[in-house]
Parts: structure tokens; sequence; C-alpha cells
């Protein structure tokens, strides 16, 4: 049961919502693939610098000149609801 | 399978045009639509570039592709032409711009036919969570081409392109190469430029290049590879030159062997080729030496906790606003979106990868996996000061049957044992088709070598295809 709360609890957070025939099966999955991963925790890591950048590159820059951007018209090409200059989302702010 | 070289002699003693040509793989790729290779067929444009290449076979001006039939996972945004990823996501997302590896192959005079199948956003081992239906093995229809450049890997082996293009995270390009029995390289983080490649775990991702043989693989790799402005983690180094050293294999050269207990993961079929090619890299003028790695016990879970860590950051941006699909009706659009718009595989990695970076587990799962990497990095460094190429596996078993483990996510994740550790550690890998010891059906092993040492893969791929 409290798995299935830690469950609901992630998928809030990624922006998922799962239905009640999915959550139970989801659920079970989830705990096995977290008790796999948690295999890790058995290896000694204390002293190993971690590894945040595989490459050894540093600050790749580019000179400081204007470069041309992406046309309105391209911008909007893919949007889902548009309308002339601008993305169209529903009303997320409250009315009184 | 078709070969480059093939089609070449045939332009020259003028058997063939690049239309004619391009026109039959059109009707040999409809005649096999029941596999599911492809997503999108681009037969007007195809042939569109073909009469152009025709025009400079005529004007003796030909490119260094020119004519050359490629298909492009559909991961890779081709400009004008429908990416989908195999996701309801994205299902009618047309790029405005193209991927610099495309760029470059059409500059060099390269035919686009057709955007190719995967698992949903390159996350599967088998194709079977894309959301246009599993791809089916060309060779036996009953089983899976692998994945997640399943289709890639199937066209090959159909002969419906020279080159495909794929993409490899943890092995999504020489997984399906070995159950396909094509040539899959994965070159070095860096090599070629990810402009262009949709994101799934940028550290790890990587274009790759599926072909029949080693000298295509070459010549595709001379091409796109190099660095490019728009993707700071190419490295700032020329394109390679694989193909002019495509012949000069030293004469002498070390090879590592993995240990029998690590081996001992494989089944039957796989340890017998090992041995057998463990022999024939001796007699091309391979020294074998024994080599170990500190703990190959960690490359799941770390490259597991890894690839969904950043997966789930990267696919943040589907968000139905401003491309892609959305949701109508109640609620929380994002959400539905979200909900609606992805499949269960994908979910499940970013629910994963939410949890290992969430408030309270941060630190003892990402964080503790960015060490493992260390250790796996360091091994490779370590390995090849003492050998040029290491010899694997590619998968712990011949291809499995479609249906198999899909529903078993630990069961298919396992099926990566093998390929996972080169992108942790950012080398350069092949896979090489090793024979065909069950039911006719192809086994691939696995050569890795140091960082941007592209030229012993090919150059030994090419000797051990002949």
């Amino acid at each position: 049961m409290e798995f299935k709360d830690t469950v609901k609890h992630i998928a809030a957070l990624a922006k998922l919502e799962f239905k009640d025939n999915e959550i139970d099966i989801f659920s079970e999955q989830f705990k096995e693939i977290v008790e796999y991963i948690d295999t890790l925790n058995e290896v000694e890591l204390g002293d190993v610098e971690s590894l945040s950048q595989i490459t050894d590159f540093e600050n790749v820059l580019r000179k400081d000149v204007t470069q041309s951007s992406v046309s309105l018209e391209e911008a909007l090409k893919n949007a889902p609801k548009k309308n002339e200059n601008f993305f169209k989302v529903p009303k997320v702010i409250e009315q009184e | 399978m078709i070969k480059y070289s093939d089609f070449l002699k045939k332009i020259q003693n003028k058997e063939t045009t690049c239309v004619d040509f391009t026109k039959e793989i059109l009707d040999k790729i409809w005649e096999n639509r029941h596999l599911n290779i492809f997503i999108t067929v681009c037969n007007e444009k195809a042939l569109a570039q073909a009469a152009e290449s025709d025009k400079r076979f005529l004007d003796g001006n030909p490119r260094k592709l020119e004519g050359m039939i490629v298909a492009i996972k559909d991961n890779i945004s081709t400009k004008g032409i429908r990416t989908t990823c195999a996701s309801r996501m994205l299902e009618n997302f047309e790029p405005i711009y193209d991927a610099t590896a495309v760029e470059r192959l059409m500059a060099e005079g390269a035919i686009i036919i057709g955007k190719t199948n995967l698992d949903e956003f390159a996350m599967g081992s088998s194709n079977e969570t894309s959301y246009f239906g599993n791809v089916l093995n060309p060779i036996n229809n009953e089983y899976t081409p692998g994945g997640s450049s399943g289709g890639s890997a199937a066209a090959v082996a159909a002969g419906l392109c020279h080159v495909a293009l794929g993409s490899d995270t943890g092995g999504s390009v020489r997984q399906p190469a070995a159950f396909c029995g094509t040539l899959g390289l994965k070159p070095t983080y860096g090599r070629i430029s990810r402009w262009g490649l949709v994101a799934f775990a940028s550290s790890l991702d990587q274009i790759g290049i599926l072909a029949s043989n080693a000298d295509d693989t070459a010549r595709v790799l001379d091409v796109i590879s190099g660095s490019d402005a728009k993707d700071s983690t190419c490295a700032n180094i020329s394109p390679s030159q694989t193909f002019d050293n495509l012949q000069n294999l030293p004469e002498k050269f070390t090879f590592g062997v993995i240990s029998n207990k690590l081996l001992n993961n494989c089944s039957e079929d796989i340890v017998r080729a090992y041995d057998f090619y463990v022999e024939k890299l001796k007699s091309l003028g391979g020294q074998p030496k024994e080599i170990s790695f500190t703990n190959p016990n960690i490359w799941i879970p770390t490259y597991y906790i890894l690839a969904t860590a950043e997966a789930s950051s990267n696919l943040s941006r589907y968000d139905g606003v401003r491309y892609g699909f959305r949701a109508e009706g109640e609620g929380d659009f994002v959400t539905r979106t979200r909900s609606e718009g992805f499949g269960m595989e994908v979910k499940r990695r970013i629910m994963l990868g939410t949890f290992v970076l969430s408030s309270g587990y941060y630190d003892a799962y990402y964080t503790k996996a960015q060490k493992a990497r260390r250790l796996i990095y360091n091994d490779y460094n370590r390995i090849f000061n003492e050998v040029d190429v290491l010899l694997m596996p590619t998968t712990p078993t011949p291809p499995f049957k479609i249906g198999e483990k899909i529903n078993d996510p630990i069961a298919m994740y396992y099926s990566d044992l093998f390929t996972i550790s080169a992108n942790l550690g950012a080398i350069p890998a092949i896979s090489f088709p090793a024979g065909s010891p069950s039911n006719g059906l192809p086994i691939g092993l696995q050569l890795q070598s140091k960082h941007f040492n592209e030229d012993i893969l090919l150059q030994l791929s090419n000797a051990l295809l002949k």
C-alpha cells in the first residue's frame, strides 16, 4: 500500500496519471525495478569521484555574434493550437 | 543485403541508373510492408534526389555517397519529413530542420529513402513498444528484430537500403544489428553530432550506422563525423578517415578476452561463437589477453538509473503546448497530454527517472550511479592500456520471439547486459555478424576499442567478414 502511494506521488511530479486498473500492475513492476537497481547500494563507492561529465571539453563557447533564429511561421508550424502569433492553451487562471 | 560498391559498379557499367535503382528499392519496400519496417517512405523526394544523382554521374562529378540509399531511424530529424519517434506524442510532427548527420549525408549525394520504425522514443530492446506496431525480423517473422533501431537493422537485412542510421543509448544499434545479422557501429561519444537526434539520455546517446559491410559503414562515418557548432558535446576534431584506413589492419595487435565467469551469462550458442572468434582473431595476428572488469553487476543498475534520470528530464518538454499531441477535455491538459501521448514503457522510464532524482532519493541513486559510472569509465581506460580491442558478446542470447519478454521489464533490460558498458564508458563499439547457429537466426559479437579508435573496429570487421 505504501509503495502505491510513492508511485502516485512520483506520477504527480512527472505529470503523469494512471488509470485505477493500471496502477496495481504498474506499482508491482515498478517495485521490482526499484529493488533491482537497489543492488547498486551493495557496492562500496565511498571515495569514488562521481562522473558528471563524459567529455573533457571545457566552456565550449561560440563567438558573441547575432545569428538568425527560427521564423514565427516555423515556430508555430507544429503547434496543436495557435492563432496568428501565439500558441493557444486552455485557460489556466481561475475566473472569479 | 546490398552493397554500395556493387551499385557503383552497375552505375559505371551503365547497367542501372539511380532513378531505376531507387524505383526497384521502393517496390521492394512495398512488397515487404508486412514487416512494418518503415513509418514513412519518401517516394517522391527519393526519386527527385535520384534524378539529381543521375545528373551528377552523367556530368562526371559524383559526390562521396552519390546515389547511396539510406534509411533514417525515425528519431532523427528530417526537415519537412515527419519524425515521430514511434510515439503518439509526435505522430504528426514535421521538423523544421535536418539533423546534422542527415544534412551531411544529403550534401554528399545520399538518397533518403524513408524513416524507420523503432521502440517508442528509442526505449526498448525489441521494437514492440512502437506506437506504430512492432517490426518483424526479416530472417524469421516470429522473432523480434531487436531494438530500439529494429527498423533500421531490418531495413539493411532485407536489402531495402545500403545503409541505415540508428541511435545507440544502451545498445540500440548493436543489439538489433546482432539480431538481424548486420554490422552495427556505435561510434565514440562525441564522434557524430547529436544535433537533430531527439534526446533520450544526452550523456549516452550517439548516432550509429547499420550496414551489410565495413566498407559502407566507413564511407558513411567519414561523411557524418566531425565537429559541429550546433552540438557542444561533439568533439572538436576532424572527421574520421576510416575508409582510407580500412585495409591497414596492423600486422600484430592485442585483444582482450573476458572472463569465463562473465561469458557464462550467455547461452551456449553465444559462448561457442565467442570461442570461435577468439581463434579467428588470433589467425588475423591478434594476441589474446584475459582482462577483468571491477564489477559487471553494476552495469545494468547504473545504466537504468542514469538513462532514466536523463530521459525524465529530456521528455519533460512534451507538454502539448508548442508541438506534438495535445489531449482534449477536462482536467490539467499537460498531465492528460502526457498520459495519453506516451506509451507504457516510456511512462515507466519517466517514472523511474523522476523517482531517482526526487528529493530524498537523489543521493542514494543518482549520485551513486554517477560514481559507479566512474568505475566503468576507469575500467575501460585501464583495459585499453593493456589491449587494442576487446571481444565481447553483443547479447546474452540469440534473438527472442515476439511477446517473449515484453511483460517482464527486467528480463528485457537484462538483454542489454553486454552493450550498455560502452555507452557508460563513451567508447566506440561494433557488433558484427558471427554466424547463425540457432535455427538459422543470426547472432552477433562485439568489438570495443579506446575513445576515437573506430579505425581498428572497422579494419577488423572488414577482415572478419571476408
